[in-house]
């Protein structure tokens, strides 16, 4: 023993004092607030960034699902149009300021069809069949379809067919459709000469002689005489020669006149009184577009294979399948957390005859299972609750697994055993006492399950297991499947569903995998 | 050892037997379709009829146990290959699924193991984030989307390899040609990605615990070199969950993928099963559950008395 501490045994008696004699003696509050296990999850998943991108991502999705029919589109779901379908993202905001989404392809063409798509932007321009507007006028033109032409390539040697040129074009696929016949009634006819009269913008052209000189009578856009394609221009005795193709090349028009010489809009077609008499038309349709709609047509995400909006199709199968697969989540948290909670609970005979069944619903292969319910129940409930079906058949058998081994861990626990004494209900103890110790790993597979679910959704419907799509609704698989065959032709039909399912599953596994590390932290690293 | 063995397997074929008996009657239940043309519609009919299909669902499900534990008679394709056995159906099917699956592992598997042995030794170095971000990325996007890339790199971009698989008359009558080969090679690379992301992960992830174990720093404290305490000790006890992982797999090949041979029109099992769904061919359907059945189960016991095996520790009995 040291010398200071023998010192301190000899303190005088006076020396002492009562120290809190009046007050009571209590713990003090603390200082700061309690961190719950809640709460100390959610500390440890701000720490994890690619967890929180991969949140940020998935909200941001899922605001472009909910957000898109109200903001970002002008088009709703049932609007479509035949004409503009399949084509790629066009905006005209970000082709003239940015040079992107111009609504091209590339494509290659023969000298004919080069000078046919030019044609439409000569006859687009020559409203009078002036005649005087050659192909580079014609170039100049805002309905132009060819926006760039390339150098000429000879092609030999190609089976069937004889040698010729060839050039790789980028035309906007809006305008390539052209010119178009079409049967309107007179009341129509007087309200698209008021529209034109009010904005300038011309739809009505003149129609076509249908005589030799038209190659296609049922191709509007053969407005200028031609030889089987290629373009004439007929000397006085009435015999046409052919014109080689140059920019300076001048179409000879082959309009319909009358006597004056002036070319004709429209003729009568029969029936009806004044205003139900029909009229056959020649319209420019990307302009006609613009009288029945109001806008040119222009979609961010291109058409889909039947000419909706892909932007609105793909927002409205983001928000099926992630509907669906929330739903399957919940359904399969019920069911897994009260099966597995009274199997690990009661344990012994119960638990063994439970098992037993929960793993021969397990072994059946789900996709019998999606096939089963699909053939017996699609037409009586329809295919998105037979979807949900399948899933929640198979589905819940994981987390009753991961709910019943936290059972096994905690039920012989002392603080069990102090509630049993107490004389809590089973059931209290299943629910107050121990379910919630599984909480963590039930909130981190409940979130797992979700980019399974779309995935399988999506495999299902690529595979015509499950057919969602319809008019109004559609999903992510659904789109997938619909440009499986097309897509090399119209590749922004892959893409963008393409893009959205690898993007939800890496983000949802990404967030899943940050949300476990979170609330268990002992797994960390550790993979499934 | 011995007897857990034989308990497992027991189990399974009762597991299978009710399985099989629940979708044998749920697909009976479902309406039958004839043909349109009268004589094909007598001569079905009569064939149905001489195989007991016309009298109640227990009778008809005895006759099917029957048949195929006496004759090894599945019943009869009636839309996919008129009137042949489907045993025979089905194995006609079996080679270029087993193939593709087959090559698939053997390209993916040491790529795979080595990627993760490699990302595991580096780790937390920016091999290993690299690594393990696009494992992240690989094993997350769908496979139809590697079909997608796989075709237009290597088919319409480079033109390497054909769009999908040949036929048998086109590659000259056999599954092994040459030609049949590189035919098959852009299925097989479309399967790879996964598989090798998937191994990858698996294997960094148990060599990554192996390497910070005790037994490690003992290893070292010996004075082996930090490659050689790797090889010898870490190596061996992380491949003790991969073998069998990869042992399962091997079973797995059976089964194929049904996407993958769907985009690159693979004439095998999974494109069979689509078939069978589509025409309502019922047999076929039929079949295919109970093989399907079977191979998850087998895959399962193979996997877990494979652990046995590989590593004495492990008790099975215990387990």
């Amino acid at each position: 023993m040291s010398k200071t501490s023998l010192e301190n045994r000899s303190i005088p008696v006076e020396k002492f004092a009562f120290v809190n004699r009046d007050e009571k003696l209590t713990d003090t509050k603390f200082v700061d607030k309690p961190v719950g296990y809640l709460k100390d999850a959610w500390i440890r998943f701000c720490k994890n960034k690619g967890s929180i991108v991969a949140a940020i991502i998935i909200a941001a999705i899922l605001m472009f699902a909910f957000l898109t029919p109200a903001f970002f589109t002008r088009y709703d779901l049932t609007f479509m149009d035949v004409y503009y379908s399949k084509k790629a993202p066009r905006n005209i905001w970000l082709r003239d300021h940015l040079g992107i989404c111009d609504g091209t392809v590339e494509r290659d063409f023969n000298e004919k069809n080069l000078i046919l798509m030019l044609g439409i932007g000569v006859g687009a321009e020559d409203y009078e069949g002036s005649g005087k507007l050659s192909i580079a006028d014609g170039k100049k033109s805002y309905y132009q379809p060819m926006r760039e032409i390339g150098d000429p390539k000879e092609v030999t040697g190609m089976i069937g067919s004889k040698d010729k040129t060839i050039y790789t074009c980028r035309l906007d696929t809006y305008l390539e459709y052209g010119f178009q016949y079409r049967s309107i009634e007179q009341s129509e006819y007087s309200k698209i000469r008021e529209y034109e009269e009010a904005t300038g913008i011309h739809v009505l052209y003149p129609l076509v002689e249908d005589n030799e000189w038209n190659f296609d009578p049922a191709n509007a856009n053969y407005w200028y005489k031609s030889k089987k394609g290629t373009p004439v221009k007929l000397n006085k005795s009435g015999k046409g020669k052919e014109i080689p193709y140059s920019e300076d090349m001048v179409l000879e028009d082959n309009y319909m006149r009358d006597e004056e010489g002036n070319p004709l809009y429209y003729i009568y077609t029969g029936g009806g009184d004044i205003d139900s008499a029909q009229y056959k038309v020649r319209v420019l349709y990307y302009n006609y577009y613009r009288y029945v709609n109001g806008f040119e047509p222009e979609y961010l995400f291109g058409t889909d294979s039947q000419g909706y909006d892909l932007m609105l199709r793909l927002a409205s199968g983001i928000k099926l399948s992630f509907l669906v697969a929330l739903a399957v989540s919940a359904i399969n948290l019920t069911i897994g957390a009260i099966y597995g909670a009274i199997e690990g609970y009661y344990g012994g005979t119960t638990d063994l005859v439970m098992e037993r069944i929960s793993d021969i619903i397990n072994n059946v292969p789900f996709i019998v299972v999606a096939t089963l319910f699909q053939l017996h129940l699609a037409v009586k409930v329809g295919p998105i609750v037979c979807l949900l079906f399948a899933y929640v058949t198979t589905g819940w058998i994981g987390m009753a697994y991961r709910v019943r081994t936290q059972f096994y861990r905690f039920k012989n626990q002392e603080y069990v055993m102090a509630a049993r004494t107490l004389g809590a209900s089973d059931s209290r103890i299943i629910w107050k006492h121990i379910f919630p110790n599984s909480l963590g790993t039930i909130i981190t597979s409940s979130v797992l399950v979700i980019p399974g679910v779309i995935s399988g959704e999506s495999m299902l419907s690529f595979l015509g297991i499950v057919k969602l799509g319809n008019e109004t609704t559609t999903s992510l698989g659904t789109l997938l499947a619909d440009s499986s065959s097309i897509w090399t032709t119209y590749p922004h039909l892959m893409i963008f569903p393409a893009l959205v399912i690898s993007l939800l599953m890496i983000c949802f596994n990404l967030f899943g995998n940050g949300l476990r590390d979170a609330f268990n932290p002992s797994l960390r690293g550790v993979e499934e | 050892m011995l007897k857990y063995v034989i308990k497992r397997i027991v189990l399974m074929f009762v597991t299978l037997f009710i399985i099989v008996t629940m979708c044998f009657f749920l697909i009976k239940l479902l309406p039958q379709e004839y043909p349109q043309e009268a004589a094909q519609k007598e001569a079905m009919m009569a064939r149905l009829e001489a195989q007991g299909y016309n009298k109640p669902l227990i009778v008809q499900y005895i006759r099917y146990l029957k048949n195929i534990f006496t004759k090894w008679d599945f019943g009869t394709s009636w839309k996919i290959d008129k009137m042949k056995p489907v045993w025979q159906v089905f194995t006609d099917r079996f080679p270029p699924t087993i193939l593709i699956n087959l090559y698939s592992m053997l390209l993916a598997t040491p790529i795979g193991i080595l990627l993760g042995i490699y990302a595991a030794i580096k780790k937390n170095k920016w091999q290993d984030q690299l690594i393990s971000t696009s494992v992240m990325i690989f094993v997350s996007v769908p496979s139809y989307v590697y079909g997608f890339l796989v075709q237009y790199y290597l088919y319409f971009k480079w033109d390497l390899l054909p769009l999908t698989v040949y036929s048998l008359a086109d590659a000259g009558g056999s599954w092994f040609t040459w030609k049949m080969f590189v035919s098959m090679l852009a299925p097989v690379i479309a399967l790879s990605f996964g598989t090798i992301a998937q191994l990858c992960r698996f294997t960094r992830a148990e060599l990554t615990e192996t390497l910070t174990s005790d037994y490690m720093l003992l290893a070292r404290t010996k004075g082996l070199t930090r490659s050689q305490a790797t090889a010898r000790h870490a190596m061996k006890n992380a491949m003790v969950p991969i073998l069998p992982m990869l042992l399962g797999s091997v079973v797995d090949i059976l089964a194929g993928s049904f996407v993958i041979e769907q985009i690159f029109s693979v004439p095998g099992v999974g494109q069979l099963y689509l078939n069978s769904i589509t025409l309502l061919d019922y047999d076929v359907f039929m079949m295919d559950t109970v093989f399907y059945t079977f191979i998850g189960l087998a895959a399962g016991i193979v996997t877990d008395i494979s652990y046995g095996f590989i590593d004495p520790r492990i008790r099975m009995g215990e387990r």
